[in-house]
């Protein structure tokens, strides 16, 4: 019985998606929702996403250099192993698992509460594809404004890392090397690449759960729950696909 | 003018609408009346396309809503504008924003028309001044108007409105029973409204149907509840003292008037 119900989960997820990526009824309405969303799902992330990612760099250098690090070892490991976790996987799948958290909540229940409260009803009686306008600028703005999410993240771990060496745990210079050395900038791309992908779940999966609520407030909790639960997995899942595809 | 045509909607084994016909007049204030339970709002779901009905055939003004293509559904809709239970207000955009919205998803005028029809709108609901509130500052009333002004900014052919009253105090009601009345007959629509307030039925109902566990068990105009020997109905309508008390003056009224009318 739950693969049945996961297999028409999935199906319903796909005739969303069908609905959602149709040609839209006035572009000039969908222009504006989304820079809207761009605004909201990205720009009102930078905050979180520089304050992780300068903390979670700070600490991988700290970490690396106290309990990786040795005489035996050359002096730019630490700035090196920081650099390939911070653009390897920090800065595209844990950092969207923390946007999941963030921005896959906020999706479910602000959908959720316009289809309890018949914004959506209100939205198909008037003769709009309520899917593709709801929807698909809540992807398109987070797949758009994700890039750059990645980049901030990354700047934002190599400053955390930098600023380690205020207390004088490692020094400039060797951090410096360690980040230069051999540095592949095909690394930031694959980034970004895995990011966008997982932008897409985050938005999509979100999307669905707060589609099709029913019922009230608890429902809507607990389809935002389901949300980031769900996006969380298939980041994850995604993950062990797209890593040996992208290096 | 919309027919219904023998609705019948079946959710799993449960038939919650059974074979109901009938016909809503254009420029009349439509009613459809009934316990909770007994089936209105899945009627009226069906008849806005919502849901789709089991069997049975949905027309407006001869166009089978139900067996036409999706393409002709969005079309028909457009036509229609509807004031749901809950006025379903988008609540991130303001009141003005509200009413242009049907304005500027569907309409070809300039941005500056487009705001000239929302004020009047607005002002045709006596919402002159709140067009920069958000829906979240205004009174449960406020928000029935201006679902209202959105309903008709595009000037539909068909108005649904699904318990306007909900909610509201009894004035307030007849505020907004009057306004929605009003705009039938200026506008000529063909107006459903899907209510369980006694008021609204007898103070604009021009042709109501009482739906009984998915039947349709009458249809007639308020003036003749009174006289209608239907038990379900008067059972229903007169389950509140009031009423009772109304319709048992209006029974004595009647028996004297045949009691003169037999001396003379």
């Amino acid at each position: 019985m739950f693969i049945i119900n996961r297999i028409a989960d999935f199906g319903r997820y796909l005739d969303l998606m069908g609905k959602t990526f149709s040609v839209p009824e006035r572009i000039r309405m969908y222009w504006r929702q989304l820079i809207k969303e761009m605004t909201q799902l990205g720009v009102d992330s930078i905050g979180i996403v520089l304050l992780i990612s300068f903390f979670i760099g700070a600490v991988i250098c700290i970490q690396i250099k106290l309990n990786i690090a040795s005489p035996w070892m050359p002096t730019f490991t630490t700035g090196y192993t920081a650099r390939e976790i911070l653009l390897l996987e920090f800065s595209s799948s844990i950092m969207c698992l923390i946007l999941a958290g963030k921005v896959g909540s906020n999706i479910a229940s602000e959908i959720g509460t316009m289809r309890v409260t018949q914004q959506i009803d209100a939205l198909e009686t008037m003769g709009v594809n309520s899917a593709s306008y709801i929807i698909l600028p809540k992807v398109l703005g987070l797949m758009l404004m994700m890039p750059f999410l990645v980049v901030f993240s990354i700047s934002a771990g190599f400053a955390g890392a930098y600023a380690t060496s205020l207390t004088g745990v490692i020094s400039t210079e060797d951090l410096t090397v360690g980040f230069l050395h051999d540095f592949r900038q095909w690394f930031v791309f694959a980034s970004i690449i895995k990011s966008i992908c997982f932008a897409f779940i985050i938005a999509s999966v979100s999307s669905f759960y707060g589609y099709y609520v029913e019922g009230g407030s608890f429902d809507v909790g607990k389809a935002s729950t389901n949300a980031v639960v769900s996006s969380s997995m298939l980041i994850l899942f995604a993950d062990i696909f797209l890593t040996p595809l992208l290096s | 003018m919309i027919e219904l045509r023998d609705i019948h909607k079946r959710f799993d084994d449960k038939e919650v609408l059974r074979g109901i016909s009938a016909v809503f007049e254009k420029g009349k204030t439509n009613l459809i009346i009934g316990q909770s339970g007994s089936g209105k709002t899945v009627l009226m779901k069906n008849i806005v396309g919502l849901l789709t009905p089991t069997s049975g055939q949905i027309l407006y003004d001869g166009r089978d809503f139900v067996g036409m293509t999706k393409h002709d559904r969005v079309m028909v809709r457009r036509e229609m504008g509807m004031i749901f239970q809950s006025a379903a207000l988008f609540d991130s955009i303001s009141v003005l924003e509200n009413v242009m919205f049907p304005l500027d998803m569907f309409s070809d005028m300039n941005e500056a028309d487009r705001i000239s029809r929302a004020k009047e709108c607005l002002d045709r609901v006596n919402l002159k001044g709140a067009e920069m509130k958000m829906p979240g500052e205004l009174s449960g009333g406020m928000q029935k108007r201006v679902a209202i002004a959105r309903a008709i900014a595009l000037n539909p052919k068909y108005l649904f409105c699904d318990e306007p009253n909900s909610g509201l105090d009894p004035k307030t009601s007849l505020v907004i029973d009057e306004l929605i009345s009003s705009i039938t007959h200026e506008y000529g629509m063909t107006t459903i409204i899907n209510t369980h307030d006694m008021n609204s039925v007898m103070g604009i109902g021009e042709n109501i149907i009482f739906i009984h566990k998915g039947y349709k068990e009458w249809q007639g105009a308020s003036a003749d509840i009174m006289s209608s020997t239907n038990e379900r109905l008067n059972s229903f309508i007169f389950a509140s003292d009031l009423f009772r008390k109304i319709k048992d003056a209006h029974d004595q009224e009647e028996n004297e008037a045949i009691k003169q009318k037999t001396t003379i």
